[in-house]
């Protein structure tokens, strides 16, 4: 594994700048995600680190090395796509085989063996091994074209919304496995999402991507309570943070116009009074949503909170985020 | 508007049945949702009550006529489809007009309409645009309206938001539900998304291979699941299951897995065999000093709370536990109970035992 430096990467397709001024380390051994919506220029990166796009400008160093003249084999990564794309016809030993044979790499077939022996176990597919890639579920055919890139010793994964084609159970499932595959094996991982449960749970590090920029990069937990940005504190946290006019509420602090609120960070029954205008029993959470002074806020309370519609709530915002009219954040002093 | 009432409703194509002796009652103004995995039944129900489908047997009351054999234009029903059906070639106006044109309804009274619906959707300033043109929500917007402006007795609703994605389908939910607190009409809503399901619905239908596992308020079906597969397909995580063979008899207040008793709530029914104890992730409590013991696979960062997935004697099992709280995978330790809450399964039927916990008032316990 390797650490891979991108510096001032430049990328565009005719008039959309797709990679503007990229500079990030993937540290070796760190699980880095990159999220951001449709269009934020994830992929792009990922193309441009494996060499299938090559950048207007900027370098990108692989172990110490600059891989500008390499072709993408050479580069030695390996990637993993959204759709898994396996050899129909082979079992799934013989697709676990296919990068190995390669006629450039020459591996011994014991060693051939041995390999997809291990990789088979850490997927816990060994038993599926003789059977045909097309007689499996979607959650083991994923597996297998994860497995592929993992028989493979390359500097880094890279990987292309892995998981977003599976239902949503599998997907918490095959979350753990890789988060325990990537510190079992020590690998270097660089993933790219629009899910923001999965640059949560499986970063060591978060890369915040918004129009080709990377907004932010930090630990999951830096990105959630620090966020640099009111677009960062937006993308993080479920249901989303309620950004409103800074002066509805006092304390703010000058030159601030937007006071953006966590659903957690309201405290009720002290403060300013507000209306409840629709109750969700959620299960684990009842989420109030409120009407305060003609705007309306999201809140998490007890799930077996008594409040009704219509019923009135004092509200007091705790430990809130305030942002300048760019978006910026603006940090509380005292 | 209307109640519907749908009685021992039963649906076969060729040999297979999709519906199985299917009855429950959709209360006057009611947002309704049937909610289950692809292939459960829950389209055909709907598409029975609409009129799209007729049903092998069983009875459909709308608004106290009986029109299970009925066809859907005898049905005063408006249906609005997962991928908006619109007409691609004509603008907003007439696509969201064309229901009250097909009926005869003179002009005047048409452009009202259509200006009333188009206020309450918000999408007054699109009405001579051409559909083609539009983004997915107003795409949305405009399919609701022609749904809306016939003032049908009841909607149907097939995963209007399925196709839309994430961020913009909880701001959809959230007009939907919105709308229908205005108007207030009776609505069925299809879904497979158990958190809209929770977040939209007065009422929830969990259904599973033709049959309705559970029929109740949403934080009631949380909180007293009937069946394990409601239990596992209702919440994020889901409920654990942890498995042992045991025996209870009405009046127990204690099970035994392996050697740790665990408190239950008291149990009213007498079972053996293999039991589950089933627990949700935020009532499992980590205590170095609880006899209960299990190691720590992985921990999943989520904001304020953090998932703690253990291994236990009794198989895997999720934690919902504050953020600030360090675990780290490898280290062993103790799980508490919050007792009140576990629910015990017959794992051969998969079916909840009777405890205290189903007697009036116990879910707040």
């Amino acid at each position: 594994m390797a650490e891979v430096v991108l510096s001032h990467l430049m990328k565009s397709f005719g008039p959309v700048a797709a990679t503007q001024d990229v500079s990030m380390t993937v540290p070796d051994g760190a699980f880095v995600v990159l999220l951001g919506p449709s269009g934020a220029g994830k992929t792009t990166l990922l193309r441009l680190i494996s060499g299938l796009d090559k950048p207007d400008a900027g370098s990108i160093s692989i172990g110490g090395q600059d891989v500008a003249r390499l072709t993408p084999a050479e580069r030695n990564v390996a990637m993993v796509f959204q759709q898994y794309s396996l050899y129909p016809h082979l079992t799934v030993r013989q697709n676990l085989e296919f990068p190995l044979k390669s006629p450039v790499l020459r591996t011994p077939q014991a060693e051939i063996g041995s390999k997809v022996a291990k990789v088979a176990e850490v997927l816990r597919i060994s038993h599926k091994l003789d059977n045909k890639a097309t007689n499996l579920s979607g959650g083991e055919m994923q597996r297998v074209s994860i497995g592929r890139a993992l028989v493979r010793n390359p500097s880094i994964y890279l990987m292309d919304e892995p998981l977003s084609s599976l239902d949503a159970k599998l997907r918490a499932d095959l979350r753990i496995e890789l988060k325990r595959i990537q510190s079992d094996l020590g690998a270097t991982i660089l993933y790219v999402t629009h899910d923001q449960i999965e640059a949560m749970t499986l970063a060591t590090h978060v890369g915040v991507l918004d129009h080709g920029r990377l907004v932010q990069f930090g630990t999951p937990r830096e990105i959630y309570e620090s966020p640099l940005t009111l677009s960062v504190a937006q993308r993080l946290g479920q249901p989303r943070i309620n950004a409103l006019p800074a002066d509805l509420f006092p304390g703010a602090p000058s030159g601030a116009t937007t006071i953006a609120l966590r659903p957690e960070h309201i405290r009720l029954g002290e403060g300013q009074e507000a209306r409840v205008t629709r109750v969700e029993r959620l299960g684990d959470q009842t989420r109030l949503h409120l009407r305060y002074q003609g705007h309306v806020l999201v809140t998490v309370a007890d799930p077996h909170s008594r409040l009704e519609t219509g019923d009135a709530i004092a509200i007091r915002p705790e430990n809130p985020l305030y942002f300048d009219p760019q978006g910026a954040r603006i940090a509380r002093k005292g | 508007m209307a109640e519907i009432v749908i009685k021992n409703l039963r649906k076969e194509f060729g040999a297979f049945t999709a519906v199985k002796s299917s009855s429950f009652t959709v209360e006057d103004g009611e947002f309704f949702m049937l909610l289950g995995p692809s292939g459960c039944g829950k389209t055909t129900t709907l598409r029975m009550i609409a009129g799209l489908e007729l049903p092998t047997s069983g009875e459909i009351w709308i608004d106290g006529e009986e029109v299970a054999q009925k066809p859907a234009s005898q049905r005063d029903i408006a249906f609005v489809f997962q991928m908006f059906a619109l007409y691609p070639h004509l603008s907003v106006r007439k696509n969201i007009s064309y229901p009250l044109v097909s009926q005869g309804m003179p002009k005047a009274q048409v452009a009202a309409k259509v200006a009333e619906v188009a206020r309450i959707l918000g999408i007054e300033h699109l009405l001579d645009k051409g559909v083609s043109g539009l983004s997915g929500g107003d795409r949305q917007r405009v399919a609701l309206g022609r749904a809306i402006v016939r003032k049908p007795a009841a909607f149907m609703m097939d995963e209007p938001l399925g196709a839309l994605d994430a961020e913009f389908r909880e701001h959809m939910a959230e007009e939907l539900r919105a709308l229908h607190d205005r108007m207030k009409a009776t609505t069925v809503y299809v879904t497979h998304d158990q958190l809209e399901a929770m977040q939209m619905g007065d009422k929830i239908v969990v259904m599973n291979h033709g049959v309705i596992e559970q029929f109740g308020r949403p934080q009631e079906i949380y909180d007293k699941p009937a069946t394990m597969f409601v239990a596992e397909f209702i919440g994020s995580p889901p409920m654990n299951f942890m498995r042992f063979e045991g025996h209870v008899r009405p009046g127990n207040d204690h099970v035994r897995l392996g050697s740790v008793d665990l408190r239950v709530p008291v149990q009213h029914e007498d079972a053996g065999g293999q039991l589950v104890f089933g627990v949700r992730p935020e009532h499992v409590t980590l205590d170095d000093h609880a006899s209960y013991r299990g190691r720590v696979i992985a921990s999943e960062y989520l904001g304020t709370t953090q998932i703690i997935t253990l291994d236990t004697p009794n198989g895997s099992l999720k934690a919902r536990v504050p953020s600030g709280r360090v675990v780290n995978p490898g280290e062993t330790t103790g799980l508490l109970f919050t007792p009140e809450k576990v629910t015990l399964f017959d794992e051969a039927h998969g079916r909840a035992l009777k405890s205290a916990l189903h007697d009036e008032g116990g879910a707040r316990g």
